[in-house]
């Protein structure tokens, strides 16, 4: 099996990108990813679009091949990668996939989505419309979700609703520093705690925003990485799991079997533990998701995460386990297909001291991109070679 | 009308049912939930909803206790259901009251015909 290398990433502005459509932004991340990576469009074999739905949100369909066209990679194998709000980390393992296997020596992976021209409540159906027909027709929504899921955990652990607001001051108070993040904008926790009701318990600042955005990576084996160039990250686990479908089947509502089962397998193919990582980007689609995958990654004990983040253990700055260190899908915000792809991208110019203003020390990076409500989860691990 | 939960050969109950249950255990029989109350596992209120969902939205995670209805296997089941009111508390007890459209079919993005749109709501008992 090839060693998985990551030679270039690139990531749009993310927010409200009005007059500007799915493909105008899958083309502007692909474009950059290929001048960062030095490749040219010719040399790309396989190219992976990650989206969830561009024919429900605009109309537009068979992405891949239009991006191909577009981007002067004819006659590159194209495929999309649906997999709702996990498709770009499942666009990462279908990339992986590919030069791991030996079909590719160069495979460029592209997510993205168009969102903004919808409404809220339009958006929010797009999203829900995953959910089983007798969730559907109660009217439950993912944000839904999280406030049962809070509520639980909050009763259960006996956690402080404040732990929560301080999950989301941080990750804006991240988000300060990248250029491409929707908001750019501290908040204090007293404006996390004071704002609107969305899905009691949870408020406005505890959930991200609606996002149009595109974000991309190049993959190729190591031997081919080195003709390119000698900061390259490696790719040294990843897997991806499911839970149920329905989420209330789950036995125990705090805990997300899809991202224990999913860590347990990169952590194995990578030799590496919890301890081993240095910043991870973790699913902050909602506050309480980052509780609850620190602790099914085994950062945190089951009901202690909420300590640890109390403590300043994830801090960019201070912490010993920063996260989020881009500002998390809370503040750089949530174009489904292009998140867990923007993750990646994250960890890589981390790994390889391209992370500006937000550069921690890193030398083993972990992510984790959340679809449904945890219903699928990949984990990807990534290593700096130098 | 009825809230039907499926009973797997291997004695676990699920709502809804699913071709297989856990372990690959096949379906074996029904239980109608609507007869039964349920207490609250936890709770929340919607305010940002869907096109054709109520405003404000209760929602519930509700346990029910079917121990009566066989001799061995699973004695509880979950399911998510709408309830009528804010006021309650993880713990309560609660049970059905039939509603002809939980919300307005082919107003959100899924086809109306291809799923059933009545159901229960839940009100404190």
């Amino acid at each position: 099996m090839e060693r998985v290398a990551i030679i270039g990433a690139s990531m749009t502005q993310f927010g409200q990108r009005e007059g500007e459509w799915v493909l105008d932004l899958l083309a502007e991340a692909g474009l950059e990813c290929l001048e960062d990576a030095d490749v040219d469009a010719a040399d790309v074999e396989h190219l992976y679009v990650s989206n969830m739905a561009s024919g429900e949100f605009e109309g537009q369909t068979g992405i891949p091949n239009a991006l191909a066209h577009d981007l002067d990679a004819i006659p590159a194998y194209t495929q999309r990668v649906d997999q709702t709000s996990s498709s770009g980390g499942a666009g990462i393992y279908a990339a992986w996939q590919s030069v791991a296997s030996g079909a590719s020596d160069m495979t460029l992976l592209v997510g993205g989505e168009k969102m903004t021209h919808r409404t809220t409540g339009e958006a929010t159906d797009v999203i829900a419309s995953l959910t089983h027909p007798a969730e559907y027709k109660t009217g439950v929504t993912l944000p839904s979700f999280a406030g049962l899921t809070a509520r639980h955990y909050l009763e259960k652990f006996d956690a402080p609703r404040e732990s929560l607001a301080k999950v989301a001051v941080k990750n804006h108070a991240n988000g300060v520093d990248n250029p491409n993040a929707q908001f750019q904008k501290e908040i204090d926790e007293e404006t996390a705690l004071e704002s609107p009701i969305v899905a009691d318990p949870l408020r406005l600042y505890d959930f991200c925003p609606i996002t149009d955005g595109s974000a991309a990576l190049m993959l190729c084996p190591e031997e081919v990485a080195q003709e390119y160039t000698d900061d390259y990250a490696i790719i040294s686990g990843i897997d991806g799991a499911t839970d149920t479908h329905v989420v209330h089947e789950r036995e125990d509502p705090t805990v997300m079997g899809g991202v224990v089962e999913s860590g347990k397998g990169a952590y194995e193919m990578s030799g590496r533990d919890p301890d081993d990582v240095d910043v991870a980007e973790l699913h902050d689609m909602f506050t309480i998701l980052e509780f609850l995958q620190m602790e099914g990654l085994g950062f945190a004990e089951q009901g202690e995460a909420w300590k640890l983040v109390e403590e300043g253990y994830t801090e960019r700055d201070t912490g010993e386990l920063p996260i989020n260190t881009s500002g998390g899908l809370k503040s750089k915000g949530h174009p489904l297909g292009a998140s867990g792809v923007a993750q990646g991208v994250e960890i890589y110019e981390q790994l390889v001291g391209e992370a500006g203003p937000r550069q921690v020390e890193a030398e083993v990076g972990l992510c984790c991109n959340v679809g449904g409500f945890g219903n699928c989860v990949i984990t990807t691990i990534m290593e700096a070679t130098q | 009308m009825t809230m039907e939960a499926t009973r797997y050969e291997d004695g676990t109950i699920s709502y809804p049912g699913h071709p297989r249950g856990p372990g690959g255990a096949e379906p074996v029989a029904t239980i109608d939930l609507s007869e039964y109350t349920a207490e609250v596992v936890t709770w929340t209120t919607s305010t940002a909803t869907p096109p054709g969902v109520r405003e404000p939205n209760h929602l519930a995670i509700v346990e029910f206790d079917v121990s009566d209805a066989f001799a061995d296997g699973d004695d509880t089941v979950r399911a998510i259901v709408q309830l009528t009111t804010d006021d309650v508390e993880t713990g309560d007890g609660v049970r059905a009251v039939s509603e002809e459209e939980l919300r307005e079919p082919g107003a959100g993005i899924r086809e109306p015909d291809s799923q059933s749109w009545d159901g229960y709501r839940f009100e404190p008992v």
